[in-house]
C-alpha cells in the first residue's frame, strides 16, 4: 500500500512498494498520459514533478512517493486552462508524434518553475529528453515564448 | 454535368440491401461512394457523400485517412488536400481512420494504407483530391435539386452553397442526406495548382491538443473491460526457438494469470498489470535454442561484406561507358572504402498489439504504419478470415519504418490472446526487447573508385555496394533476377532516385550479402547510406585534384539541374565561398529520393580534434509540392535529429549472434544541447510530386563529414563516429 496526492488527489495504492512509480501511475491510478519509454531514466518520457520537481518516475519506486504531491501532464492544465509551456507548444506546433512530449512539458514547466527566464545555456543543461522525432528547434522556441508569456 | 439519380434503382437496390444485411456493403465497385439510394452511413449515422467525406446533421466534416499519422503530419496534409476540393469550412473539420476490415469488404476504396516510402501525400493527392471534388458537386447538386434551379448557378464555399441568381444560401449539413443519394458523377474536374486556398498554407495540424494534455491514447496506453497485460521475450538470437521454461516457478507471483509460450520463439508472461508481467517475466527462467547463428559476430559480418567488394558477381544499377577502361587508362586514381552499420529505429514507443481473439472475432488495437499489413498478421495468426477479423488503428509513438512491412509484435499479440480466448491482452515490449527485435537499417560496405584524366577530368566511377538486401529478406517476389532495385536508392539512372551526376564511364553495382540479422525499412532507407558513399566520396575526388567541392559538383551536374538547383540554393544561402566565422568549417551534400530533391550544407567546429558542434544546417528541398511548409520544416528540422543521431552515436553490434544494445545508454539519441540551427528552404518547383518525411535524413551525415574534413583534413568513413571517440557537443 501506498499514499501519495496525485494532481491534488489523495489516493491510497495496493501496489508492491519496488512497483515503479510510473507504472503505479498508469496502471494503478489509471493516468496514462505519463509515459515508458525506456525504465533506466535515460529517456525522460515518464518525468512528471514530486514535490514540484521534476523526476523520472520509471526508476523511483512507489515507496519513494510515500506521503508527497505528484503532478502528471493530466493535472498541468490548472482548472482547464492550459499552462503557459502547454499553450506555446500548442501555438509553436512542438509535438510530431507526440509520445515524448509529455514528459518534455512537464520537465520544461519544472524548468521555468526554477528558471522563469532560462538562456539557452540553461535549456542545453535542463532538458535531456529524448525525442526522436526531433521536435527540439521547436521545443527551444516555444521554451522561450513561454517564458515570456 | 452531374446525372441525376433515378430514386429507385432495381440492381443498384438489390445489391445495396444484400450487403447491408450482411453487415458489410459489398459488391459495390464504385470509387467514391455507394450506387444512388444505398447510403452508406458512419458508425454515428451520419451520411457519408464519399468514402473520404461524412457530413454531420451539425456541419461537421468528417475526413477520413487512410494514412497513418505517426508525428509526419500526414492526418492534416491529406485532409487538407480534400478540403481544398470540398470547400469546407476547415474549422469544421475532423478526422478518422477507416479500419482495414472496411477497406477490404469495400474492395479498398479508401486505396493503399501503407504509410511509409514518404508516400502518404505524393502517391495519394488524387484520389483524395477525387474524393473531396466529387461530394462537393454532390452537395452543390442537392441543394440545387431543392431549390428546383440549375447546379451550375451554385457555388461552395466554407461549407455553405449559394444560389447565385437569388442569393439562396444552405450549408453541406442541411444538405448531406440528400446529396448521399445521390450517384456520384465521374472525372470531376481538379482545380488547377494556382487556385488552390488551403494546399500549401501552414496550417496547424489537427492533432495537437491531445498531445499537450496526456489525453491522446497510444497503443500502450490502451484501456479494455476484463483487459490483462502480457510481457514478452523472444529468442535473443534471431532464428532461435525456445527450448524450455519453468512456469511453476513464476506462477504464484503476485498478479500472474498465464505463462505461454508464443509460436516457436518466445515466450509471454500475462497478469493483471504489465509490471507484474515484466516482474515475473524477467523471473521466468528460460532455456533457449539459440541455432545455427549463435556464434555469429560483428567482425564476420565485416568480413563476409568485405568479400563483396571485389566479388565478380554483382547486380548492375547504373551503367555508362567502359569503366574498367577508364580506371585501367587513368591519369591519377582515387580509392576509398565506406561503411555503414546495422541501426534500429528505436520509436519512443515500444512496439506494442493487444488482441481479442474468440473462435468466433479477432479484433486487434495497434498503432501500425500499414493497417492492412496488421490485418494480414492478424488474419494469418488467428486463423479466422476476413469478415471475421478487425484491426483498429492507433496514432503512433513514432514508426520510422518499424511499424510499416513488420507485424510481428501484432502477430504474438494475437497468437498470445488465443491462448486466453475471450479476454483482451494487451501485450506491450520492454525497451530491451525492442532493442534486441529490431528491423535494422541495413549493413553495407562500399568501395568508390575514380578516375582522372591528365586535364582533372573525372573520367571514370566506380561504385560497388557489398551488403544486405531489405528486399531480399522482406519482400522477396519484388527482386528483380536476384537484383534488389531498392539497394540503389539515389544511384539510378532515372525515376524517383536519380543520380544527381554524369561521368563519361560509370558503374555502380551491388553484391549483395545477407545476414541472419533482419533488415528493414529504416526513415530513409538505402539513400542514407548512399547518400555517405557519393558525396563524401565526390568531396574526394575535388580535393585530389585541388577543387572546391561546390564547383566540381557543378561541372557533373549540368544535366541535373534540378538536382544543382537545390545545392544552390544551400550554397547561396550559407555563404559557401565567403569567410565562415573563426573556427567553423562548412561542408557540403545533395541527393534525389523519394521524388524528391534535397541539399544541405552543415557548418560545424571541432575542439581537441575529437568535440564537434554542429552549429548550423542550411537545408533546400524541392518537392514538387509544398502542401503543408510549417509540417514541411518541421520534417526537416527532425530529419537532422534523426541523421545526426545515426552519424555520432547509433550502431547495434552483432555477438554471440545477438544485438548488444539493450537500451539508449548504449543506443544513445541526440539532445536539445547538441541540435542545431536548421534553416529550410522549401522550393516547390511544380509538376511532380515528392516525398517530404525522409528525403532530408541522408544528407545530414555527409554533409557533416564533408564539413570535419574541412575541419581537420581527416576524412571518416565508419559511422557512427563514437568508434572514433568523437561525441557531439
Amino acid at each position: 500500500m501506498a499514499r501519495f496526492t496525485v494532481n491534488g488527489k489523495a489516493l491510497e495504492v495496493d501496489v508492491n512498494p519496488s512497483t515503479p512509480l510510473l507504472w503505479a501511475i498508469r496502471e494503478q491510478v489509471g493516468l496514462t498520459g505519463t509515459k515508458y519509454g525506456c525504465g533506466v531514466a535515460q529517456c525522460g518520457a515518464c518525468t512528471v514533478h514530486l514535490d514540484g520537481a521534476a523526476v523520472r518516475s520509471c526508476v523511483m519506486p512507489v515507496a519513494a512517493a510515500e506521503g508527497k504531491q505528484i503532478t502528471t501532464i493530466e493535472g498541468l492544465a490548472a482548472g482547464g486552462t492550459l499552462h503557459k509551456v502547454q499553450q506555446a507548444w500548442l501555438e509553436y506546433q512542438v509535438p510530431q508524434c507526440g509520445f515524448c512530449q509529455s514528459g518534455m512539458i512537464m520537465a520544461v514547466a519544472a524548468l521555468l518553475k526554477d528558471k522563469p527566464k532560462p538562456t539557452d545555456a540553461d535549456i542545453d543543461a535542463g532538458i535531456t529528453n529524448i525525442c526522436r522525432c526531433g521536435t527540439f528547434q521547436q521545443v527551444r522556441e516555444a521554451i522561450h515564448a513561454a517564458a515570456k508569456a | 454535368m452531374i446525372a441525376k439519380t433515378p430514386k429507385f434503382d432495381r440492381r443498384s437496390f438489390i445489391v445495396g440491401t444484400a450487403a447491408v444485411g450482411g453487415g458489410l456493403v459489398l459488391g459495390l465497385n464504385i470509387p467514391f461512394g455507394p450506387i444512388g439510394g444505398s447510403v452508406v452511413r458512419a458508425q454515428d449515422g451520419s451520411p457519408e457523400i464519399t468514402a473520404w467525406v461524412v457530413i454531420r446533421p451539425d456541419d461537421t466534416v468528417v475526413i477520413r485517412v487512410a494514412r497513418s499519422e505517426m508525428g509526419q503530419g500526414t492526418l492534416t496534409g491529406l485532409a487538407q488536400m480534400v478540403a481544398e476540393e470540398l470547400e469546407c469550412d476547415w474549422s469544421k473539420v475532423t478526422t478518422e481512420y477507416p479500419t482495414p476490415g472496411q477497406s477490404v469488404a469495400r474492395k479498398r476504396v479508401w486505396g493503399d494504407f501503407s504509410t511509409g516510402g514518404s508516400r502518404g501525400i505524393r502517391e495519394s493527392h488524387q484520389y483524395v483530391r477525387q474524393g473531396g471534388a466529387t461530394a462537393r458537386t454532390m452537395l452543390v447538386q442537392a441543394a440545387a435539386d431543392a431549390w428546383k434551379v440549375p447546379a451550375a448557378e451554385c457555388s461552395a464555399a466554407n461549407s455553405v452553397i449559394t444560389h447565385q441568381p437569388s442569393g439562396r444560401t444552405t450549408t453541406y449539413g442541411k444538405v448531406a442526406e440528400a446529396a448521399a443519394k445521390l450517384t456520384p458523377p465521374a472525372n470531376v474536374p481538379l482545380k488547377d495548382p494556382k487556385d488552390w486556398k488551403l494546399i500549401g498554407k501552414p496550417v496547424k495540424r489537427l492533432d495537437t491538443m491531445d498531445k499537450l494534455t496526456g489525453a491522446q491514447v497510444y497503443g500502450m496506453d490502451l484501456k479494455l473491460p476484463g483487459m490483462l497485460n502480457a510481457a514478452i521475450k523472444d529468442c535473443p538470437v534471431f532464428g532461435g526457438k525456445v527450448k524450455s521454461f519453468e512456469a511453476a516457478k513464476v506462477t504464484g507471483m503476485p498478479g500472474v494469470r498465464h505463462v505461454v509460450k508464443v509460436g516457436d520463439s518466445g515466450v509471454a508472461v500475462v497478469a493483471d498489470t504489465w509490471w507484474q508481467a515484466k516482474t515475473a517475466l524477467d523471473a521466468l527462467p528460460i532455456v533457449w535454442d539459440e541455432g545455427q547463428h549463435a556464434k555469429v559476430s560483428s567482425a564476420q559480418i565485416a568480413d563476409m561484406l568485405k568479400a563483396g567488394l571485389t566479388a565478380d558477381q554483382a547486380f548492375v544499377a547504373n551503367k555508362n561507358g567502359d569503366v574498367s577502361a577508364a580506371i585501367a587508362g587513368a591519369a591519377k586514381k582515387v580509392e576509398a572504402v565506406y561503411a555503414y552499420p546495422f541501426q534500429n529505429h528505436a520509436p519512443m514507443e515500444v512496439m506494442n498489439a493487444t488482441a481479442r481473439y474468440t473462435p468466433e472475432r479477432c479484433e486487434v488495437w495497434v498503432p501500425t504504419q500499414n493497417g492492412e499489413a496488421a490485418f494480414a498478421a492478424t488474419l494469418a495468426a488467428s486463423g479466422l478470415p476476413a469478415d471475421k477479423c478487425e484491426v483498429y488503428k492507433i496514432h503512433l509513438g513514432g514508426g520510422f519504418g518499424r511499424r510499416g512491412a513488420f507485424h510481428d509484435y501484432v502477430t504474438q499479440a494475437v497468437l498470445i490472446a488465443k491462448q486466453v480466448p475471450g479476454t483482451p491482452v494487451k501485450m506491450i515490449w520492454s525497451r530491451e526487447e525492442d532493442m534486441l527485435h529490431g528491423r535494422y537499417h541495413p549493413v553495407t560496405q562500399c568501395k568508390l573508385v575514380g578516375a582522372f584524366d591528365a586535364n582533372n577530368n573525372l573520367t571514370g566511377l566506380h561504385m560497388r555496394i557489398s551488403g544486405q538486401s531489405i528486399l531480399a529478406a522482406v519482400r522477396p517476389e519484388a527482386l528483380q533476377d536476384g537484383r534488389d532495385p531498392a539497394t540503389f536508392q539515389g544511384l539510378n539512372p532515372t525515376g524517383e532516385f536519380a543520380f544527381g551526376y554524369s561521368v563519361p564511364n560509370l558503374l555502380i553495382d551491388h553484391a549483395m550479402r545477407n545476414t541472419h540479422v533482419p533488415p528493414g525499412f529504416w526513415r530513409g532507407v538505402n539513400i542514407n547510406q548512399n547518400a555517405i558513399y557519393v558525396e563524401c566520396f565526390m568531396d574526394e575526388l575535388a580535393q585530389a585534384v585541388g577543387q572546391d567541392p561546390l564547383e566540381f559538383r557543378r561541372k557533373l551536374m549540368s544535366k541535373h539541374p534540378k538536382h544543382l538547383a537545390v545545392l544552390n540554393a544551400v550554397a547561396d544561402r550559407a555563404g559557401w565561398g565567403k569567410p565562415a566565422p573563426q573556427g567553423v568549417y562548412r561542408g557540403l551534400a545533395q541527393m534525389m529520393a523519394f521524388n524528391s530533391y534535397v541539399a544541405a550544407c552543415a557548418e560545424i567546429s571541432v575542439s581537441g580534434g575529437d568535440k564537434v558542434k554542429v552549429h548550423r544546417i542550411v537545408c533546400a528541398t524541392d518537392p514538387g509540392y509544398a502542401v503543408n511548409p510549417a509540417q514541411i520544416e518541421r520534417q526537416i528540422a527532425g530529419s537532422f535529429v534523426y541523421g545526426l543521431s545515426a552519424l555520432f552515436m547509433e550502431e547495434c553490434t552483432v555477438k554471440d549472434g545477438r544485438i548488444e544494445q539493450e537500451n539508449f545508454h548504449t543506443y544513445d539519441s541526440m539532445r536539445i544541447a547538441q541540435m542545431p540551427k536548421v534553416e529550410s528552404i522549401i522550393m516547390p518547383s511544380g509538376g511532380f510530386w515528392g516525398g517530404v518525411g525522409e528525403p532530408t535524413i541522408c544528407v545530414a551525415a555527409p554533409a557533416v563529414l564533408n564539413a570535419f574534413f574541412a575541419a581537420t583534413g581527416k576524412r571518416l568513413r565508419t559511422i557512427p563516429l563514437k568508434q572514433h571517440g568523437i561525441t557531439m557537443v
